[in-house]
C-alpha cells in the first residue's frame, strides 16, 4: 500500500507512541508570535524550565498588534523580544522587520518540504502549501514543542480534494477554497489532512497554494498539504541552492514527499471548479457561502485586503489592477495591509502602493490587526466589512460587525462600488 | 485533579467558536484570570445571558464543533477561571479539544442522541452532573429524575488529566 504526502512526512519522525493513534514526533520548526507565546514563555520561567530545545529551530515574530498599541501589547512584545535576546533566537522579527506570520516565514525560506512544524496560531495550515506538515496549537503545545522540540498529533488521516477544470476569468484560489469549504462544511475535516491536489492547483502560484492551504482550518482539518514541484523549487532557490547542484536535483530531493498513487485517502472528493463563479460568504461561518451576483448590492461599511489569507504580492497586483484608475466609493473605507516589509517594498516598486493611495485606500504597515479586529481597522456595531481574511465569525473584526470573505478582486471591485459586486475580470458577470 | 463534577450550562448551538468564547481584544491579557468576566462575551445564542448564565456553573453540555476557529488557549483557560474543567458535546474542534487536555480539563464526547436526550430531558431545568472517572461515567440529576451515561477517553489523554496536562507529561519522558 502507497503512503500520502502526509503519512510520509510523520512516520519518520515519529518518537513515541503513548496510546492508540496518538504520536509524538520531532519537530523541525516551532514558530511563535507575541499573542500566544508569552503565556508559554511565562510558565516555562514559572516552572524553572525556562530552556529552548533548538534556538535555530525556534522564529518569532511580532505581527498581531504591531507596532504596539497599548502597554497591554507593548509588554507582550516585550516578553517575546527578551526571551529571543536570551536564547539566542537569531530568527526573530521586531517592528519594522516583521510581517504577518505566515507570509514571514515561508518568505524567508523556513518552510520547507518535509517539515514537521507547529506554531500557536491555527493558521499555521498554510506551510502545507510548501509540501510540509504544519499544525495549529495551542500555548501548552506551544510550550512543550518550545521546551523539546516535540508534539502529540494523531496518525494523520487524509482527504484528497482533487480539483479539476478550466478556472473562469476573475475567479481566484480564495473563491476555490470557500467552495470547497461550502462543499465540505467547516466541520468536514476535522482531524484530517485535506490534500490539494490535481490540474488546477498544479498551476498555481505558491502564493495562491498558501491561500488555499490556509483556509483548510475553516474546514476543521489538522493540516492543508500541496505536492512540492517546481514552483515550490524556483520559490525556495534562493535558499537551497547550496543544498542542491540543480533545480531538477532539488525537485528530485523534495519529490519524496508527493503521494503515491496508491496511496490510501478516508475520502477522495473531485472538485470540478469550470463552472465556479466568485463567491462570497453571507452568514457568520466561513462555509455559508454564496456567488457574488446573489448578494450584489449589500452595502458594505470597509474593505480589507490583507490577512495570512490574502496579503500576498500576487493579491495586491490583483487588487491594484482592478483599482486603477478608479476612487473608492465615498461611502465605505478602504484599508490593506501588505503582509510583509518585502511585500510592502515590491508593491511601492510595482506602482501598486500609489495605486491604492490614489484610490482612496489606507495602506497600513504589515499586521494581522484587522482580521481579528485588535487593531488597525476595527468595526463598529452594525458595520460590514468586505474581507480578504479567513474568518466571518460573529464579531471577529469589531462587535456587532459582519464580515463577508471573498478574494482580493471582489473586495477592490466592491470598494469601487460601495457595495458587494463581481470584479471587472469576471467573464460571467 | 481538576474538578468535573457540579451544575450544568446548556449552550445549545452547533459550531461555538473560539471567537464567541474569548473575544480576540482580550488576548493581551497575560494573566488567566483576567479573562474570567468575558467568557461567552459575543456568543450568538438566543435568551443567553452571559453575565448571568455562567456564574455558578461546572460543567458545559453543547453541540458539534464546539471550540471551532482560533487555537486560543486562552478558551480552556476563561473555561478553568470561571471554574468550568468539563465540556460534554458529539464532536469537538481539535485543537481545542487537545487544549483542553493539555491544560488537565476534559473535552468529552457522547454520541448525537445520547446528547439529544440529554438536551430533551435536562436543558430546561436545573441540573447537576457528577463525573466518575475510574468508572468512565456520568450521573446527571435534576430534582428525581437521574441517569447515568458512560462515556470513553483515550488512555493519553487520561494520563494528561492525572498528571495535570502536557508539560508534565512530556518533560518527565522527553
Amino acid at each position: 500500500m502507497g503512503k500520502t504526502i502526509a503519512e510520509k512526512i510523520f512516520e519518520p519522525h515519529i518518537l513515541d507512541n503513548p496510546c492508540d493513534d496518538i504520536y509524538v514526533i520531532r519537530l523541525d520548526a516551532v514558530f511563535c508570535h507575541e499573542i500566544t507565546t508569552p503565556i508559554a514563555i511565562n510558565d516555562l520561567v514559572a516552572r524553572g524550565k525556562d530552556r529552548v530545545f533548538d534556538a535555530s529551530k525556534v522564529k518569532a515574530v511580532i505581527d498581531h498588534v504591531t507596532p504596539a498599541k497599548d502597554s497591554k501589547t507593548a509588554t507582550q512584545g516585550k516578553i517575546l523580544r527578551e526571551w529571543t535576546r536570551r536564547h539566542n533566537i537569531k530568527d526573530f522579527f521586531d517592528i519594522g522587520r516583521n510581517g504577518v506570520c505566515h507570509a514571514i516565514f515561508p518568505e524567508k525560506g523556513f518552510v520547507r518540504p518535509g517539515f514537521t512544524i507547529i506554531m500557536g496560531d491555527s493558521h499555521t495550515c498554510t506551510y502545507g502549501a510548501f509540501g510540509a506538515f504544519a499544525a495549529g496549537v495551542g500555548t501548552t503545545d506551544l510550550e512543550v514543542g518550545i521546551l523539546k522540540g516535540v508534539c502529540a498529533l494523531r496518525f494523520p488521516e487524509t482527504i484528497k480534494i482533487n480539483i479539476t477544470g478550466k478556472i473562469q476569468a476573475g475567479v481566484f484560489a480564495k473563491d476555490i477554497i470557500l467552495s470547497v469549504i461550502g462543499l465540505i462544511g467547516v466541520n468536514g475535516a476535522t482531524n484530517k489532512v485535506l490534500e490539494f491536489s490535481g490540474p488546477v492547483v498544479e498551476s498555481m502560484s505558491m502564493d495562491a497554494r498558501m491561500t488555499i492551504c490556509n483556509m483548510a482550518i475553516e474546514a476543521g482539518a489538522t493540516c492543508g498539504i500541496c505536492a512540492p514541484d517546481m514552483t515550490t523549487v524556483e520559490y525556495l532557490w534562493e535558499f537551497i541552492r547550496d543544498d542542491h547542484k540543480t533545480k531538477d536535483k532539488a525537485l528530485e530531493a523534495f519529490q519524496k514527499f508527493c503521494s503515491d498513487p496508491d496511496a490510501s485517502y478516508t475520502d477522495i472528493i473531485e472538485h470540478d471548479v469550470s463552472s465556479l463563479e466568485p463567491v462570497v460568504t453571507f452568514g457568520c461561518r466561513p462555509d455559508n457561502i454564496k456567488p457574488v451576483k446573489e448578494m450584489e448590492g449589500t452595502k458594505i461599511d470597509q474593505v480589507y485586503i490583507g490577512s495570512c489569507t490574502n496579503g500576498r504580492i500576487d493579491d495586491l497586483r490583483v487588487a491594484a489592477e482592478i483599482l486603477k484608475g478608479n476612487k473608492i466609493s465615498d461611502f465605505l473605507r478602504g484599508v490593506v495591509s501588505p503582509a510583509t516589509p518585502k511585500i510592502y517594498r515590491q508593491a511601492l516598486d510595482e506602482g501598486l502602493i500609489a495605486v491604492f493611495l490614489e484610490a482612496g485606500f489606507c495602506v497600513t504597515n504589515p499586521t494581522c490587526g484587522a482580521c481579528l479586529g485588535m487593531s488597525n481597522g476595527v468595526l463598529a456595531e452594525g458595520e460590514a466589512c468586505a474581507s480578504t481574511s479567513n474568518r466571518n465569525f460573529i464579531g471577529r473584526m469589531g462587535k456587532g460587525g459582519m464580515v463577508h470573505l471573498m478574494s482580493p478582486a471582489t473586495a477592490a471591485a466592491t470598494a469601487i462600488a460601495g457595495h458587494i459586486t463581481n470584479s471587472k475580470l469576471y467573464g460571467g458577470r | 485533579m481538576k474538578n468535573f463534577s457540579g451544575k450544568v450550562l446548556f449552550l445549545d448551538r452547533a459550531d461555538i467558536n473560539t471567537d464567541e468564547i474569548i473575544p480576540a481584544k482580550y488576548l493581551t491579557e497575560n494573566t488567566r484570570q483576567a479573562l474570567k468576566p468575558y467568557l461567552l462575551e459575543d456568543i450568538s445564542l438566543e435568551g443567553f445571558d452571559y453575565k448571568k448564565d455562567i456564574k455558578g456553573k461546572s460543567v458545559i453540555i453543547t453541540r458539534d464543533n464546539f471550540g471551532c476557529g482560533s487555537s486560543r488557549e486562552h478558551a480552556p483557560w476563561a473555561l478553568e477561571v470561571n471554574g468550568i474543567n468539563l465540556v460534554i458535546a458529539p464532536s469537538f474542534a481539535r485543537i481545542f479539544k487537545r487544549n483542553m487536555f493539555n491544560c488537565g480539563m476534559m473535552a468529552v464526547e457522547l454520541s448525537p442522541e445520547i446528547i439529544n436526550r440529554i438536551f430533551s430531558v435536562f436543558s430546561k431545568r436545573e441540573t447537576t452532573i457528577e463525573t466518575f472517572l475510574d468508572k468512565s461515567s456520568f450521573i446527571l440529576k435534576s430534582g428525581d429524575v437521574k441517569e447515568s451515561v458512560k462515556f470513553g477517553i483515550s488512555e493519553f489523554d487520561r494520563a494528561l488529566v492525572s498528571a495535570g496536562g502536557w508539560v508534565d507529561y512530556a518533560d518527565s519522558r522527553y
